[in-house]
């Protein structure tokens, strides 16, 4: 592994000045001397296998602010701490109740294992998956910005059909972004000038030409808190995950479903597609299909074709435009069925 | 007496207990590469990112000045001190890594970075780079440059294509028959247990540390890669996590790592990384079938052709060559097979647990599933039609076959008569249901082994054969047999495995250790049995004072009499004045040649029995397996499993029972997760971890149930055992299989199935 120093700031002021002190400019956050850790899931998997190299690593767990390790849910809706681990949130009774589309999508990630180590601001940052990303032999953009890209035309079975580029069409693989996308949250930021509050919607960028980018993040900032806003409607809400194996393995295709209902007509919907693009992917389109409908076969079915529209598959994975359409129609109806 | 503990049922032993597995479970189990060491180095390799070329430089100086290194071995250092590796039972590749500048295959070794910690090697290796000649490498089947060549006598293993009577004619004349084309992945053992290499020098003397199904192949492979006398090397492989064949053939890495720790003077462990496995290590090779049966509408099959294609190395032929038992599965008519082999620039694949049948069975028993559509008969119904007692290429009789037995004690249990069998006629919901079944067979084989037994004054019983425990329960079944036959309780037993010190035992592959080490402790017990009832009956005044030897036995720690008078073993040993009775046992199965006890020796055990000698020799079972399909997205999951299972004597109906549901579940893997995917363009392996090389985790397991059927064969050896260690995951994927064809009415003849292929 790339011998490195390690630091454990007392706060997150302490731990963005500690990353400023090893930014370099010009190099995009990913491949920046100073790299946050938290769980490590992500970070301690990829050092090893030399995708992350920092020479600095700042471990963010002993933070001591206030509420960085807190879940606060209220009549506004839900506070997040950056800190919080993935099986906390599933656990969270109100959440479990009031939000199941963000209890679900958490506790289909991963293996409990994981779920007990990884923070939540952590699981929103992850990297992706793909193969040709993980080992370093392979040309990668976003590893190695301009090599190439060996899954455009290589084995592509698990990458994204939405959101990619002529560059990179590298898998966002995250489940637990899908339900915060859909339920419009948004992130607080700290960084070395000081708090910002960011739409969870612009913290992820599509890979366009510059793969290597993959947040609206500088290298010294830390997300320190995750926002859900309140939506009353959000008990009717579902998080469907079809994947090769009954449990811990990546989606195929996944969606987050949330629905106001009246009787069977739709008066409005939030949708979220998982394991088929670049970025956590909320569709409008199919919202749009839907709202004012009756959730019947034909409004589902034209959802769900709405969604995938601009779909643009490679060789191993056209049928994921084909199974991220049935993922929805079917999360449409269980969604509908719930009872709430 | 419970699920795990099956009650023993005629010819079956009892459910004892692991007796490492309070060892296993808190980590008092010494792996290979869990022995302390004074001073120990550690290597990690850095291997090769193309497929085909040439090395022309391999550059050190970085990863000499990384912190920690201490050492780079690579190509010019090791000279003359090495002999090539030969490719063979215990040998894995002729490819020999630091001396062929040539690349064969994708992550071929390039160099050993030894250092000061893991870590530090890791790094140094990271930081090796080389200059390679790239050549457009062949990938597989279909690949330009791929050549085919026959398999028939390219191995050992695979003298010639079996053929009986006409095919072509008889399949002419069929009035119902099939034409169909299967494949099966690349697949990857994934042994949870990394692989790893640890070479301790004392003077001349070497020992090494490694997981191998092979100790004393092992031992003197090494003594010949490395030009010494083998009396000088000592293989040490006490507990193994997970082995499935990859650990049988030793790889060239292990003579490596012990030239690098006499080099440095001090002991050397490396342990390989996930991903490096696959490329340093061996696999299933992929495979292609086409099949063609033919049969009256009576059912009875008159004509059957299997053609195989496997993919192979460059420079080795390893042949998978399952034709030879698929060509005896049924009482065919007329049979035609032919093998192939496709060489493409690959490592050599190698064992994998069932290596034949699996591939092999799964192309059968799928076209067994599609010949009962096409005749419209009911799938059990149409293998009853078809069973035999006589092999059909040699008309031998089979020692022992209760196929049938299996199959209906499995659909009973399984409740086959309430399946509908319209396609796409059962449901549960959003779930479409479908059931289906398959057969499973493996070849019973034994091959010599020693062993050593002891029996001491104080009633303890010490049992030694350097066999190996790769998680099947060899230690219990051989402990139990002892405890057994000198009538002591199993406490008072301690087996002794895993290290060349001990009397040889042959590879732990092909189901073979049961038996074959069974046989061996039978052997010494029986002597030591015989040495002690002459020693009591020559007693003076004693209880069995001028008794007939015969008429004396062992039971409950003592021994005993005809007339009801009685010893304790205890007693015997002060009224004898002796201390211990120790017996060496060679046991060579019946066939053997005479010079069967040497090759024992020299590490190359022959293998007796599978359909080599006067009565062909194999153990079988019915699987049934009941899927969910989701009506909208397609992804199957199986709910339910029934394995029926004759396997002549059963040692242990825990160990037994655990075998055979841990291959159903692994055959599960095989029909749905399992495939090593491979980039086409470059030969290279894409999927290179757990992550992306899915094998079934617990929730994809459900409800799985074996059944232990008795059975009674007094052929295959003298502890009456057929191995069932590779007889549960054969058949299993034609199983699912053919469910999901129930289910959806789509026949998918390429594994593993997924949801792309059931989604249009």
């Amino acid at each position: 592994m790339h011998p490195f120093s390690y630091e454990r700031p007392k706060s997150a002021a302490q731990a963005v000045s500690a990353a400023s002190r090893h930014t370099l400019a010009g190099k995009a956050p990913p491949s920046s001397p100073a790299q946050f850790i938290a769980g490590g899931t992500n970070m301690t998997d990829y050092m090893k296998l030399g995708v992350m190299q920092p020479d600095r690593l700042i471990d963010i767990n002993r933070m001591q602010d206030a509420g960085l390790d807190n879940i606060v849910v209220s009549d506004q809706g839900i506070r997040f701490g950056a800190l919080v681990r993935m099986a906390e949130a599933e656990e969270h009774p109100a959440i479990k109740s009031r939000y199941p589309v963000i209890a679900e999508s958490l506790q289909l990630a991963a293996s409990g294992q994981i779920r007990n180590m990884a923070s939540l601001s952590g699981n929103i940052l992850q990297r992706t998956r793909c193969e040709y990303f993980r080992e370093i032999s392979w040309s990668c953009n976003k590893r190695r910005p301009g090599s190439g890209c060996a899954a455009m035309e290589g084995f592509n079975r698990q990458h994204a059909v939405l959101g990619g580029s002529e560059d990179c069409i590298a898998t966002y693989h995250g489940d637990f972004a899908q339900s915060l996308i859909a339920l419009d949250a948004s992130v607080d930021i700290l960084g070395p000038n000081g708090p910002r509050h960011l739409p969870f919607s612009r913290l992820h960028r599509r890979p366009g030409k510059t793969p290597e980018i993959e947040t609206d993040l500088a290298p010294d900032e830390l997300v320190v808190a995750i926002h859900v806003p309140a939506l009353s409607w959000a008990k009717r809400s579902h998080y469907l995950k079809i994947r090769d194996r009954q449990s811990y393995a990546f989606a195929l295709a996944s969606a987050a479903v949330v629905l106001d209902l009246e009787g069977d007509t739709v008066r409005d919907a939030r949708i979220a597609l998982g394991g088929v693009a670049t970025v956590p992917w909320r569709s409008k389109e199919a919202e749009d299909a839907l709202r004012n409908r009756t959730l019947d076969e034909t409004a589902a079915e034209e959802a769900a074709v709405a969604a995938f529209a601009d779909a643009r598959p490679s060789k191993h994975n056209a049928f994921k435009v084909e199974l991220g359409r049935r993922t929805l129609v079917r999360a449409l109806f269980e969604t509908r069925d719930m009872k709430v | 007496m419970n699920d795990a503990a099956p009650a023993p049922k005629e010819n079956m032993g009892q459910p004892y207990p692991r007796v490492d597995a309070r060892l296993k479970v808190t980590g008092g189990a010494h792996y290979p590469a869990d022995f302390a060491m004074n001073n120990l180095a550690y290597g990690y390799l850095a291997t090769s990112p193309i497929a085909r070329g040439e090395v022309k430089a391999v550059h050190t100086d970085e990863a000499r000045a990384a912190p920690g290194v201490i050492d780079v071995v690579t190509y010019g250092d090791i000279g003359e001190a090495m002999a090539r590796p030969k490719f063979g039972n215990s040998g894995a590749t002729s490819v020999w890594p630091l001396h062929d500048k040539r690349i064969w295959h994708d992550g071929q070794i390039v160099a050993l970075v030894v250092a000061e910690d893991f870590e530090a090697a890791r790094e140094g290796a990271m930081r090796i780079s080389a200059d390679y000649e790239e050549q457009q490498p062949t990938a597989s089947f279909d690949s330009p440059g791929a050549e085919t060549i026959d398999a028939a006598g390219k191995s050992p293993m695979y003298k010639e294509d079996a053929k009986a009577g006409s095919f072509e004619t008889a399949f002419a004349a069929a009035p119902v028959k099939i034409d169909a084309h299967y494949s099966t992945p690349t697949q990857h053992h994934n042994p949870i247990e990394l692989f790893s290499t640890t070479a301790v020098w004392e003077g001349e003397r070497l020992t090494v540390y490694e997981a191998t199904q092979n100790v004393q192949g092992w031992r003197v492979n090494i003594a010949k890669q490395l030009k010494m006398d083998p009396e000088n090397v000592r293989v040490m492989s006490p507990y193994i996590g997970g082995a499935f064949g990859s650990k049988g053939p030793m790889t060239p890495r292990t003579a490596i790592v012990a030239f690098a720790a006499r080099r440095l003077g001090r002991p050397v462990r490396c342990v390989v990384q996930r991903d490096q496995a696959y490329t340093t290590q061996t696999y299933r090779a992929e495979t292609r079938h086409h099949i063609r049966v033919g049969a009256g509408h009576d059912g009875r099959i008159t004509a059957f052709s299997h053609e195989g294609w496997e993919v192979t190395s460059r420079p080795d032929n390893y042949v998978v060559g399952g034709a030879s038992t698929t060509a005896r599965m049924y009482g065919y008519g007329a049979v035609s097979t032919h093998v192939s082999l496709v060489k493409a620039d690959r490592n050599t694949p190698g064992y994998m647990r069932s290596p034949p049948e699996t591939p092999y069975v799964y192309a059968l028993e799928n076209a067994m599933d599609e010949m009962a559509v096409a005749l419209g008969m009911d799938p059990v119904e149409f293998r009853r039609v078809n069973d035999t007692m006589v092999d059909p290429i040699e008309k031998k009789p089979f020692s022992s076959r209760s196929l049938m037995k299996c199959y209906d004690q499995a659909s009973a249990a399984f409740g086959w008569k309430d399946r509908d069998p319209k396609i796409g006629s059962m449901r549960d919901g959003d779930w479409l249901v479908g059931m289906g079944c398959a057969t499973a067979i493996y070849p019973t084989h034994t091959a010599p082994c020693a062993a050593r037994v002891r029996l001491t004054d104080d009633g303890r019983v010490r049992v030694e054969s350097a066999s190996h425990e790769i998680g099947t329960g060899i230690r219990t079944v051989a402990g139990q047999m002892a405890a057994e036959r000198l009538g002591m309780a199993m406490a008072d037993v301690e087996v002794e495995m895993g290290d060349s010190s001990l009397p040889p035992a042959p590879v732990s592959g092909g189901s073979i250790s049961t038996a074959s080490v069974c046989s061996a402790v039978l052997k010494a017990c029986d002597a030591i049995r015989d040495r002690l009832f002459r020693a009591v009956v020559t007693v003076n005044d004693g209880p069995f004072s001028g008794e007939d030897v015969s008429q004396l036995d062992l039971k409950d720690g003592k021994i005993t009499g005809a007339r009801g008078q009685s010893m304790e073993i205890t007693d015997a040993f002060k009224a004898t004045g002796a201390g211990a009775l120790e017996e060496y046992a060679e046991f060579a199965p019946k066939g053997s040649s005479p010079k069967a006890l040497k090759m024992l020796y020299q590490g190359e055990p022959e293998m007796h029995g599978g359909e080599s000698g006067d009565k062909v020799m194999y153990a079988f079972g019915a699987e049934f397996v009941e899927v969910r399909v989701n009506s909208r997205t397609r992804e199957v999951r199986v709910p339910r499993m029934v394995g029926a299972f004759a396997a002549g004597r059963i040692m242990n109906t825990r160990t037994a029972r655990s075998q055979l549901m841990g291959g159903m579940i692994w055959g599960i893997g095989q029909a749905l997760h399992e495939a090593t995917e491979i980039d086409r363009r470059v030969a290279r392996y894409v999927n290179r971890d757990l992550q992306d090389y899915l094998v079934p985790v617990n929730s994809d397991v459900q409800d799985v149930r074996v059944i232990l059927v008795p059975e009674i064969d007094h052929d295959v050896n003298p502890a009456g055992v057929k191995g069932l260690g590779e007889l549960g995951n054969v058949g299993t994927a034609a199983a699912v299989a053919s469910a999901v064809y129930h289910a959806t009415g789509k026949r998918i003849r390429d594994l593993p199935i997924r949801v792309e292929d059931l989604l249009t």
